[in-house]
């Protein structure tokens, strides 16, 4: 058996893009914006994704980790991430500056279901870093703005210092084909013009909700998604209309490394967007 | 399918004749008396007579640690270098078997090369084996091997029958083809059956692996998981030692005195305390009996929906390696109401400790 040894794989799926840091800039004191783009011209326009899908970001010396694409894929070319330092790969990411390179493989994930989505009124509440995805959500629905129905926007942080996006919601706020309510746990600002309480607060704010025809749209800390699922409930939205974005370990993005499993599913691969209805069969988050 | 026959004596003329630049693993018996597969040069240490090697073949794909790609600061480069042409010789059914299933593992919605590029450059050479009481893969269904090898030898005394399972396996009888004789008399054809037969009633160990995905769901809350967490170690040696675990951490190793690193992937275990840690300290399979809730999930249930069989293939290396007796045969045999009084014995020791 003398063959030439050599391995032809077409294409390496674990095998990063090289990309540039356009811009980046404290969103708060933990968590910074950055916007991406892939060093290859026609790769950067080529990489398509849809809502809800995220990317694994590789930071030379440090590794790689999961971060949703807070942009629009209706805006392509370059990808923006919302990232909190937690630790190695993050840390490391926030010493770098705009033209540094990082790497980038995706989009990976189920992202949200757009086409189920259409023609609905969309609700979406948001807290702390759960605007990273939903920023995304907000930005495309807003940017096809005839394919849906109402929509509602309830985004909630501890103070207004930790309010993610914090002057572009207070700017997308004033459009009139949008409702949107922002609040804070405590105002230790004096300055602050929004409601005061937690996001479920803004709830008795809502008017008219057609629960058949409403897409409900959750993301934050753990404590709030409980909460904020008793109040879609309550509205009586149907759980197969409710959607919600899960975090779990990822080590690969694709299926094969194992970390993302809850249960029998990959998370990765089946979601990180799953409907509530999915949820409740999940014999792990019971 | 074609059959031919081998005398024994010209085996080793028949590796040599088809070894050329490539790399033979054999099963290889260690100081310990265990079996592990190894690169032979010296076909005088392979030695056939074992029942289940230490370590899956596995590893001879997907190394305990290697690299992936090189990465610099604007360049990333996929690193192969750890593939090249193998031969498997001595590989039994059930390792056959694994194999197939983590084909279908490492091609499903996403390839992944390394196994894949690994996999075109290997031959497996099957050879036909004795069960011990350890032994499942009759209840899995993978004691037998319709596909997925070259040359499957089975052992008839002086001769093997030697079945020929794909086109290479063709070629490699043509690199020597005197070695081999073309037609089976009737006491061969008698004699194979009449092993076969043996071999099937050899088999001591019988679990209900149909009933699992039901049981795993209707148990999902015993107590006797809970038992399970407080007995295991979180060793992890049941996940290195399987043939389907396929779990793996990635590391980023800055290369001393270079501008790159190598990306490497190293195997990882579920059952492992970190393994399900994110960021900000938050794990979410902090009990180890959460931990072995996934990896029986994983062996017992999620494969059969997916590629229609157990992950398990049978093998029994959970059960000889596992320090406190908690595997495929006792949790199976636990979950069917059966309780198996050594390993009750053992685990309410090891609670009590
Ligand atoms: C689909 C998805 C989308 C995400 N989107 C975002 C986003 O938009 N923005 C964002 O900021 N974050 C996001 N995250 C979370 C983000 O991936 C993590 O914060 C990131 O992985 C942290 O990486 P790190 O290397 O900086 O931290 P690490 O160095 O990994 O450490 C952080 C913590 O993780 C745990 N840990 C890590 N490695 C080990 C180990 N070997 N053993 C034990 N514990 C360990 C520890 O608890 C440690 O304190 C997302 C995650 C997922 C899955
Ligand atoms: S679970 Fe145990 S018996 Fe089954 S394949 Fe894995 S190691 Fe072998
Ligand atoms: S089940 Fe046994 S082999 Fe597996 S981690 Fe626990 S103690 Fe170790
Ligand atoms: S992140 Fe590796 S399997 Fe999902």
């Amino acid at each position: 058996m003398n063959t030439e040894n050599k391995i032809t794989a077409q294409s390496n799926p674990f095998l990063p893009e090289p990309a540039r840091i356009v811009r980046t800039y404290p969103l708060t004191d933990d968590v910074h914006f950055f916007q991406v783009r892939i060093a290859d011209m026609e790769k950067a326009l080529s990489f398509r994704y849809e809502i809800g899908q995220f990317a694994m970001i590789s930071v030379l010396g440090a590794g790689e980790a999961p971060f949703s694409i807070s942009s629009t894929p209706s805006r392509p070319g370059l990808l923006e991430f919302c990232i909190r330092r937690a630790g190695a790969v993050t840390s490391k990411l926030f010493q770098l500056k705009e033209n540094d390179f990082v790497g980038i493989r995706g989009p990976y994930g189920n992202g949200f279901p757009v086409e189920k989505m259409q023609g609905k009124d969309i609700l979406i509440v948001m807290g702390g870093l759960g605007a990273a995805p939903l920023r995304s959500v907000l930005l495309y629905c807003l940017d096809n703005r005839d394919l849906f129905g109402r929509i509602i926007l309830l985004h909630g942080a501890k103070r207004p210092a930790e309010m993610l996006f914090r002057d572009e919601l207070l700017d997308i706020k004033k459009r009139d084909d949008l409702e949107g309510y922002l609040t804070v746990d405590g105002d230790d600002t004096g300055q602050w013009t929004e409601n005061v309480g937690v996001v479920t607060t803004l709830f008795p704010k809502l008017e008219n909700i057609n629960p058949e025809n409403t897409v409900g749209v959750v993301c934050g800390p753990p404590v709030m998604y409980k909460f904020v699922l008793q109040e879609f409930l309550k509205l009586d939205i149907p759980k197969d209309q409710i959607l919600m974005t899960l975090e779990r370990r990822m080590k690969c993005g694709v299926g094969k490394c194992g970390h993302c499993a809850i249960d029998y599913i990959y998370t990765c691969l089946e979601g990180p967007v799953f409907s509530y209805w999915d949820v409740t069969h999940m014999r792990e988050l019971i | 399918m074609k059959i031919v026959k081998l005398k024994k004596d010209n085996l080793f003329p028949f590796l040599e004749a088809i070894k050329g630049d490539a790399e033979l693993w054999a099963p290889v018996k260690k100081d310990d008396a265990k079996h592990t597969f190894q690169p032979v040069d010296d076909f005088s240490q392979i030695d056939l007579d074992y029942t289940r090697t230490i370590l899956p073949p596995r590893k001879i794909l997907l190394p305990a640690k290697f690299n992936m790609y090189q990465a610099s600061k604007s360049e990333f480069t996929s690193d192969f270098s750890h593939i090249s042409k193998k031969i498997i010789f001595g590989i039994h059914p059930c390792d056959i078997h694994a194999f197939l299933t983590m084909d279908k593992f490492y091609s499903y919605e996403i390839e992944d090369p390394y196994w894949l590029e690994a996999r075109k450059n290997l031959v497996l050479l099957g050879h036909s084996c004795w069960p011990d009481e350890n032994c499942m893969c009759k209840s899995t269904n993978t004691h037998v091997v319709e596909e997925g090898y070259d040359l499957f030898f089975t052992d008839l005394e002086d001769t093997y029958v030697v079945w020929i399972g794909s086109s290479r396996g063709d070629d490699l009888i043509r690199e020597k083809p005197e070695l081999f004789e073309e037609d089976l008399t009737d006491t061969d054809i008698q004699k194979f059956i009449q092993r076969r037969e043996n071999r099937d009633k050899a088999f001591t160990t019988e679990i209900n692996f149909a009933a699992m995905p039901d049981l795993m769901e209707l148990k999902y809350n015993d107590a006797l998981w809970e038992k399970l967490g407080d007995a295991c170690l979180a060793c992890g040696s049941c996940t290195n030692v399987c043939p389907t675990c396929n779990c793996y951490n990635v590391e980023d190793r800055p290369v001393l005195g270079k501008d790159f690193s190598n990306i490497q992937r190293c195997w990882d275990a579920c059952t492992l305390e970190n393994y399900s840690g994110v960021a900000g300290g938050e794990n979410f399979r902090e009990k180890r009996a959460d931990r072995l809730k996934l990896w029986y999930t994983h062996k017992l249930q999620s494969y059969i929906s997916k590629y229609g069989k157990p992950a398990c293939v049978g093998c029994g290396r959970c059960v000889a390696t596992c320090p406190v007796d908690i595997n495929v045969k006792t949790v199976a045999q636990s979950l069917d109401g059966n309780e198996v009084d050594s390993f009750w014995d053992r685990l309410s020791k090891e609670v009590t400790k």
